[in-house]
This record gives structure tokens, C-alpha cells and sequence, in this order.
């Protein structure tokens, strides 16, 4: 056990426990923050396994615009703490959360059942797959055509929000 | 930086990324009010980026890496426009609360 | 020559549809009756020439068999569209086509003006072409389906004016329309046709085939006398015949069907229709002589019908219906012919009575026609001199059917009741001379109180005589009525029987089965003779007193014998029984179990309970729809969870 893997343990651990917190705050803003510290997590992770531009797309896009987006709609909607149930008290946590741990337990079987046990360590080309030049050589080549409809999704959005946050045409 | 031998195994990555998920379904099913659902969904799609990049990273393929590009730029479009119908809802019904949101029932 | 069979019966076909088609279009009435009439008279002609043909040939070469196409095939039963041109059916084919022609061309005059004029000669081609197609058939199928047919075009000439209202007996009495009598008359029909075709499938089982020569050979070569199936087909074949000609127990449609317009009632329920009956039992003579119970049922039920509806005509008011109880009960005649194994005899009297019984119709028509629909005989009277030619041929015709020498009614009838008594009983001539007596004193009853005496009808009406288009087929019928008993002169009066020489070939195979007791002598056969005339002429005589001068005694009569008059008056309430017992419980039955216990209760059940089932399923279904995203999202994960299952535990 050296070094490393003792951090990446850290990190996954805080990665969880801010997972936690943030579905369990009644705060919204605490809950945006908390997810902003699970995407920080999740981008360390990345840069431990040699994907550099992913992670600093994390950080950029999710945590850097998407978040910031999330925080600017409370602001805007000025949403108060969200008031506990009043009817039917326990029985929907109780029942989402044992589904959440059924769909735990069948995903780590189809881990066990899967035979990838074997993988131990990254593989030596990781490195320099992660790089920049390399993404782009095989996006710009291979995947042409998914990225320019990417952009042509990312005008839908644009134009969708446009429309649906204008004030007043009804 | 270069990793030295013994690494994390990956099953270990894998498992990370499952609890993850689960927590966010949690998120999902469980809160009331319609942007923490969005987080939650957030998250699950996180989860899933992780697994495709350490699947990635140890098979010595760039496609999963990719794939978590367009994920991104996806996640980054879904999550404007949901945005924009929550304002517009909030607008008509002045709540965020999803299950006060229910003109579809029969 | 024989190849030109088909012609004959699909010509009026082609006037059907002529007619049927383009009447309405062309809306000329000289037009319709041009084709209608044309193509019946063209067929005749193609009829005439086959005849002289076959008589300038021997013998033995006289049957023709022409095939026109092959209409049923398959597994053991080939059935053709064939027409069997022999002696009988060729006699048969000349006396439809003949008086067909005849009745085409007075309907001409008799439906003038009429709005229906072109439907009435497209059904009235119609029914020839049905009628050819029975009389010329070559086995049971196609027979059947002319059966049939004729039965069709009876309904639809029937209840030709469709809203008239008429006075039946018993169902519906006093609303009934003319359509009522027209589904009577199907209705009915249709209990005989049971008949005949449980009788065609017992032919079928029994003999492997349903054409005439296959049947007849098989059953002559291989059936003994006395056979229980021979029993029972050639009894529910007479089923049919009853039904067709009006017998008992299934004439009670004949006197209703007077409801159609005369000259229909002149072809089919006088001339040719009703004696589809008579022909058939007279080709399937060979079976009937295998079955000699049948024969003496068929021979009990046409003298006892004859005699049936011989005392109902006898006080009948409506010229119609005295001429519709005559034909069933001359129709009985025929039956008693046939039952007695005179087959030519019964066949000789389809020939005569489709003359002067047609004639009387047509006479009768020209009556009504100049009283404006007037068709109570007591409100007639004195038309002798404003009708001369009506008058004339229809006392001819009176004359005939009473049997009077020489007419053809005479030769004809004689035959009947002296092989009744030779080859009979003499039960059966004493009931047929006392039924000619009947028959003469009525038929004349009907001539004095309708055409003689002063005029007893409403000033408003002005009879005269009918234009020359309807007078000339009378005149032409009266003298067929005269001369038409020449070819029957039976040897005893020097004459050589040419009718039952031209048929003997048909009916040999049947006469040889039939053990005939020939028990008469010439001299009882010209007593039989003379006490025949005699009765004739008394009851001629007897009418026109009564009602000519003493028409005192008719109503002291109907004073002291009301209740019989009563009785025959309304038909011995035959009308009314069958009502009673049969139609009413069928249709009281068909109305509570049918309709509502199984049309309402069953199949609307069950299509609404699928329909209500539906609509409370799918009420279930709709309360999926929460509208709360969550609940939504709920069962996403549980669908995931599914899946995942699968494919884990796969």
C-alpha cells in the first residue's frame, strides 16, 4: 500500500461522503456545494488515472458553469429550506432506499460475475492517451461526425432555454 | 505522472462508481424539491464518467474518453434547459416541489 | 336443332336483365313490353321447331341431353347445367313459352300507365327463365334451383303493388298489405322446399348421383317395390310438390297470393308455376312407381283437396279467389291422376287446364281492368253486352273447365276420373264426378252473377270492353281451350290418344313397376262418360236458376244452413288454426329466445361485456398516471432493477 493508493482511498472516501451529504441537505445551496466538492474529488481521480483533459474539462464545465448555473436558478428563485413531508411520512425513503441498495447489490455481482479482476494496474499507454494532442487527433479524425452534432445539440439547448425563460408570451 | 506497479485494482474504481450511482437514485427518489433531483441526476452522470474513464485508462483506449467529452457537453445541455423549464414552472405554480406539480394526473 | 336448348331458356334472361337494367332508363312502355314479350316468343319459336324436329325423328332418338357448362365438381358430386330436351319436357316447355307469350302480351294492355311497368316484364322474364330452367333440367340441382326460383319471382309478382292493403285470413287479419301475402306465399313455399331437399340428399346417399337418368336407371335396375327410403324420398319430394302446387296441407298461399296483379296470377299461380308440382312428380314417375304407399297418398290428397276447395269456391265473393280455390282444386285432379299411375292423364291436364284456366284469369282480368278494380262478383252483372269478347271466350272457358264435349276440359278430366275408377277405386271417381259437378255449378255461378242479369253495379262505373291487345290473347286461348283436347281423344270414342302416345316412352320404365288392375270395360267407360256430362250439365244448369231467377234460395239457404256457410265462408278457418298453432308460438318463440335471450342477452352481451370490461380495465390502468415525476422515476428504477436482474443472472 504506498502512497498513492492510500490518497486515492482518501479522495474516493470524501467523494462518497459528499455524495451523501448532498442528497441529504435540506439547504440547496449546501447541497450545490457539496456536489462542487464531489466533482473536485471525481477530477482528482481523473488526473490519478491519466486523463488530464477530462479532468480539467471537470472542472471547468460541471463544476465551473454547470454549478455555477444551479446557483444562479436558486439565487433567482430565492428557494427557501425544503419543509419535511407532511403526509406519508417514512415510507417513501425507506422504499427508495432499499431500491438504491438492490441496484447497489446487482451492480457490484455484475462487477464480481464480470472477471475484470484480473486488471490490477493502469496500462502503460494511459499516458499518453490522456494528453490533449491525442484526444483531439482521434475525436477530429474518428469522431468528426458525433462532435459537430454535439454542437448542433448544444444550439437546441440554446435556443430551447431562450424561448422557455422569456417572459410573457402567454 | 507514471504509475508504478502495483496500482489499484480495477474492480475497486468500479465499485466506487456504483455506490455513487446508487446514492444519486436515492437523490432521485427521494427529494422533494425538483433542483436537488437535478443534482442527483448530476451525479449519477458522473458516476458513469468515472467508469468509463478507468475503463479507458486500463484497457489503453481513448473511446471512453470521448464518450465522457459528449457526455459532458449532453449533461451541460440538459442541464440549461431543465433549468429553464424549472423557472418557467415556477413561474406558473410559484413551488419547485415536484409533487405539486401533478396537472398530467388522470 | 337440340343444341339450341340453351336459347330457349336464357333468351328470357336476357330480357330480365334488359328490362331490369335499362327499363327505367328507356321508360318506354312499348319498349319493355316489345323485349319482354320478344324474347318469351322467340324462345317459344326455338321450342316449336325442337318439337317438330323430335317428331319427324323416331322414337327412340327423342331424348337429348345438352350440357352448357359444368357447375358443380367436386369429390363425388359432379353436377351440370344440362337441359334434358325429351317429349315431357318439351311439352312442358311449349305450354310455359306458349301461354307465356300469350299472358306477355294482355300484361302490355293490363299494366298500362302502371309506374312499375318495366319491373313487372323483367320479373315476368324472370320467372320464365326460372320456370325453363325446371321444366328442362337434367337433375335435381338444377330443377331445385328453378324451384326456387319460381318461388322468388311468385313473391316478387305478389307483392308487386307492395302497399295495398288486403284482406287475408288469420295472421295480421285487417292490416295485412300485399307483401304480407307475398312472404305468405315464400313462407310457406319454403316448408315444401324443406322437403325437397332432404329428399334430394336421401337421392344423393342413396343412388351416388342427383341426375334424372343416372337415379331413375339405378332405382329401376336395383330398387325393389316397397323400399323405405324409395318411401320416404318419394314422400318428402311430394312435401314439395304440396308446397309448389298447393295440396293439402300447404295451400293456404294460393287464395292470398290473388293479392299480385292478374295477369301474374294467370301465369304462375294458374298456368305454370302451380304445376311445377305435377311435373315433377311425373318425372320422378319411376320412384313414385317403386312406392305405391306414396301413390295412394298422393292420389287421398289430391281427390281430397279437390273436393276441399271445390266447397270453398262455391261461396267465395271475389272473382279472384273462386278462380284461385278452382286451380287448387283442379290441381287435385292432376294429383289424383298421377296418384292412380295415369301419368300422361295428370300431364294432359296441366296441358288443358293451362289454357282455360289462364283464359279465366286473363277473362277475370279484363273484368276488373273495365270495373275500375272492382272484384266483388255481387256488385258486377250485365257486362254480357258491354263486353262481348270477354264474355264469349270466358264462357268458353266455363264451359271447358266444366268438362263439356268437345272442349278440352272434357277429354281431359274424363281421363282422370275413368282411370281413377280402372286403375283406383271407385271411391275415387264417386268424390271426383260429385267434385266436377261442384266445379261446373260454381264456375257458372261466377259467369251468371258476373256477367248476366241486370247490372248491379255503382253508377259511377263504366264498363266496356278491353282494347284488342288484351282481347286477342283471349280469343286465341278460348280456341286452344276448344282444340286443345283433340290430341287426348281416347280410344274408346275412335280417337287414338296421341298425348299418351307421345309420353309413353317416359313413363314406361315407371308403368312396368306399377301393377295396374285394369278393371273397366268399355262399357263402364262410356257410362262414366255420360254420368260426367250429366252432373256437368245439371250443375250448370243449377246455377243459372239460382242465380239467375230464384235468387230467393240463396238466401234462404245461407239463413238455414249458417253455419256451414259461415265454415266455408271463411275457409273452414284454416287460416286461423295454422295461425294459432304454428305461426304464432314460432314467432312468440323466435322473439323471446332468439332475439332477446340470445341476440340481446349473448352476442350483445358479449360484445358490450368486452367494450364494459375494457372500459373498467383500462379505469384501472389510468391510475398509473400520477402526474408526479417521481412516481415515474420510481418505476424507472424498478425497471432498471429488472433488467439488471436479467442480466446478472444470466
Amino acid at each position: 500500500m504506498n502512497f498513492e493508493s492510500i490518497f486515492l482511498f482518501v479522495v474516493a472516501g470524501v467523494a462518497i461522503a459528499s455524495a451523501i451529504l448532498m442528497v441529504t441537505r435540506r439547504n440547496p445551496i449546501m447541497s450545490v456545494l457539496f456536489l462542487i466538492v464531489n466533482f473536485f474529488c471525481l477530477a482528482l481521480l481523473y488526473l490519478a488515472l491519466n486523463a488530464q483533459f477530462i479532468a480539467i474539462i471537470q472542472i471547468l464545465v460541471y463544476a465551473g458553469a454547470i454549478m455555477v448555473l444551479f446557483l444562479f436558478v436558486i439565487m433567482l428563485l430565492n428557494l427557501k429550506d425544503e419543509r419535511s413531508r407532511r403526509e406519508k411520512p417514512g415510507y417513501t425513503k425507506i422504499i427508495a432506499v432499499a431500491l438504491a441498495c438492490i441496484v447497489l447489490g446487482e451492480l457490484l455481482v455484475s462487477i464480481v460475475v464480470s472477471g475484470t479482476s484480473g486488471l490490477l494496474a493502469a496500462s502503460p499507454l494511459a499516458a499518453q492517451l490522456g494528453t490533449v494532442e491525442s484526444i483531439g487527433k482521434v475525436m477530429f479524425s474518428e469522431y468528426l461526425l458525433p462532435f459537430e452534432v454535439t454542437s448542433i445539440v448544444l444550439l437546441a439547448a440554446i435556443v430551447g432555454v431562450v424561448v422557455l425563460a422569456k417572459r410573457g408570451s402567454e | 505522472m507514471t504509475v508504478a506497479s502495483p496500482g489499484v485494482p480495477l474492480n475497486y474504481y468500479l465499485t466506487l462508481g456504483a455506490i455513487l450511482f446508487s446514492i444519486g437514485v436515492v437523490g432521485v427518489l427521494t427529494r422533494r424539491n425538483a433542483i436537488i433531483v437535478f443534482m442527483s441526476i448530476e451525479l449519477m452522470l458522473n458516476s458513469v464518467n468515472l467508469t468509463l474513464v478507468v475503463f479507458s485508462s486500463y484497457l489503453g483506449n481513448s473511446t471512453g474518453q470521448i464518450l465522457v467529452f459528449f457526455v459532458m457537453a449532453v449533461a451541460a445541455a440538459e442541464a440549461a434547459v431543465g433549468l429553464a423549464i424549472i423557472i418557467a414552472l415556477f413561474r406558473n405554480k410559484q413551488t419547485v416541489n415536484i409533487d405539486e406539480i401533478n396537472i398530467m394526473k388522470w | 336443332m337440340y343444341n339450341l336448348a340453351g336459347y330457349i331458356v336464357y333468351l328470357p334472361l336476357v330480357g330480365f336483365l334488359v328490362n331490369g337494367l335499362l327499363g327505367k332508363k328507356l321508360s318506354s312502355e312499348k319498349l319493355s313490353g316489345a323485349i319482354g314479350s320478344g324474347v318469351v316468343g322467340a324462345s317459344f319459336v326455338i321450342a316449336a321447331m325442337m318439337f317438330i324436329e323430335m317428331a319427324n325423328s323416331r322414337v327412340d332418338e327423342r331424348s337429348h341431353i345438352v350440357t352448357v357448362f359444368n357447375w358443380i365438381s367436386t369429390g363425388s358430386l359432379s353436377v351440370n347445367v344440362a337441359y334434358q330436351v325429351d317429349q315431357l319436357s318439351i311439352l312442358m316447355t311449349l305450354i310455359v313459352t306458349g301461354v307465356g307469350f300469350l299472358i306477355h302480351v294482355y300484361s302490355i294492355g293490363y299494366m298500362r300507365g302502371d309506374p312499375g311497368f318495366w319491373r313487372f316484364f323483367a320479373y315476368l322474364n324472370l320467372f320464365i327463365f326460372m320456370m325453363l330452367n325446371l321444366v328442362l333440367a337434367d337433375n335435381f340441382v338444377l330443377m331445385f334451383l328453378g324451384w326456387e326460383g319460381v318461388g322468388l319471382c311468385s313473391y316478387l309478382l305478389i307483392g308487386f303493388w307492395h302497399d295495398r292493403k288486403f284482406d287475408t285470413g288469420g295472421y295480421k287479419a285487417g292490416t295485412a298489405t300485399t307483401s304480407d301475402a307475398a312472404k305468405k306465399a315464400f313462407i310457406v313455399n319454403r316448408i315444401g322446399d324443406f322437403g325437397f331437399l332432404i329428399a334430394m340428399f336421401l337421392i344423393f346417399k342413396t343412388f351416388g348421383s342427383l341426375g334424372f337418368e343416372d337415379v331413375f336407371s339405378r332405382a329401376a335396375a336395383s330398387i325393389t317395390s316397397g323400399n323405405t327410403t324409395i318411401f320416404w324420398i318419394t314422400l318428402l319430394l311430394f312435401l314439395g310438390a304440396t308446397g309448389k302446387s298447393a295440396q293439402i296441407p300447404l295451400f293456404v298461399w294460393l287464395p292470398d297470393a290473388m293479392a299480385g296483379p292478374t295477369p301474374v296470377s294467370a301465369l304462375i299461380h294458374a298456368a305454370t308455376m302451380v304445376t311445377a308440382g305435377v311435373y315433377m312428380v311425373a318425372r320422378c314417375s319411376v320412384l313414385y312407381a317403386l312406392a305405391p304407399e306414396t301413390m295412394q297418398i298422393v292420389a287421398v290428397i289430391g281427390i281430397c283437396t279437390a273436393v276441399f276447395a271445390a266447397t270453398m269456391a262455391v261461396v267465395q265473393n271475389d272473382i279472384k279467389k273462386i278462380l284461385a280455390y278452382s286451380t287448387i282444386s283442379q290441381l287435385g285432379y292432376m294429383f289424383l291422376g298421377l296418384g292412380v299411375g295415369a301419368f300422361a292423364s295428370g300431364i294432359f291436364h296441366v296441358m288443358t287446364h293451362a289454357f282455360f284456366k289462364a283464359l279465366l284469369f286473363l277473362g277475370a282480368g279484363a273484368v276488373i281492368h273495365a270495373m275500375h278494380d272492382e272484384q266483388d262478383i255481387r256488385k258486377m252483372g250485365g257486362l254480357e253486352a258491354r263486353m262481348p269478347t270477354t264474355y264469349r271466350t270466358f264462357l268458353v272457358a266455363a264451359l271447358a273447365i266444366a268438362g263439356l264435349p268437345p272442349l278440352s276440359g272434357f277429354f281431359s278430366k274424363d281421363e282422370i276420373l275413368w282411370r281413377a275408377f280402372s286403375q283406383g277405386s271407385v271411391i275415387y271417381w264417386l268424390l271426383g264426378w260429385l267434385c266436377a259437378g261442384l266445379t261446373a255449378f260454381y264456375m257458372f255461378r261466377l259467369v251468371t252473377l258476373a256477367f248476366s242479369g241486370e247490372a248491379r253495379w255503382s253508377h259511377d262505373k263504366h264498363p266496356h270492353e278491353v282494347p284488342k291487345v288484351m282481347t286477342i290473347p283471349l280469343v286465341i286461348l278460348a280456341v286452344l281451350s276448344i282444340i286443345g283436347g283433340f290430341v287426348g281423344i281416347p280410344q274408346s270414342l275412335g280417337g287414338d290418344n296421341a298425348i299418351e302416345r307421345w309420353l309413353e316412352p317416359i313413363f314406361e320404365r315407371a308403368t312396368v313397376s306399377l301393377t295396374i288392375v285394369n278393371e273397366g270395360s268399355r262399357a263402364s267407360e262410356y257410362l262414366a262418360m255420360v254420368l260426367a256430362v250429366a252432373i256437368a250439365v245439371g250443375g250448370i244448369y243449377l246455377a243459372r236458376i239460382i242465380y239467375r231467377k230464384r235468387t230467393d234460395i240463396v238466401a234462404r239457404l245461407s239463413a238455414s244452413f249458417g253455419t256451414v256457410y259461415r265454415v266455408l265462408l271463411n275457409k273452414y278457418y284454416v287460416d286461423e288454426a295454422y295461425d294459432a298453432a304454428i305461426v304464432r308460438p314460432v314467432v312468440k318463440g323466435s322473439e323471446r329466445l332468439l332475439w332477446k335471450g340470445f341476440d340481446v342477452g349473448v352476442i350483445d352481451g358479449l360484445v358490450n361485456g368486452l367494450a364494459s370490461s375494457m372500459k373498467r380495465l383500462s379505469g384501472l390502468m389510468r391510475r398509473l398516471q400520477v402526474g408526479v415525476a417521481q412516481t415515474y422515476a420510481l418505476a424507472f428504477v424498478i425497471g432498471i432493477i429488472v433488467i439488471l436482474g436479467i442480466l446478472v443472472l444470466k
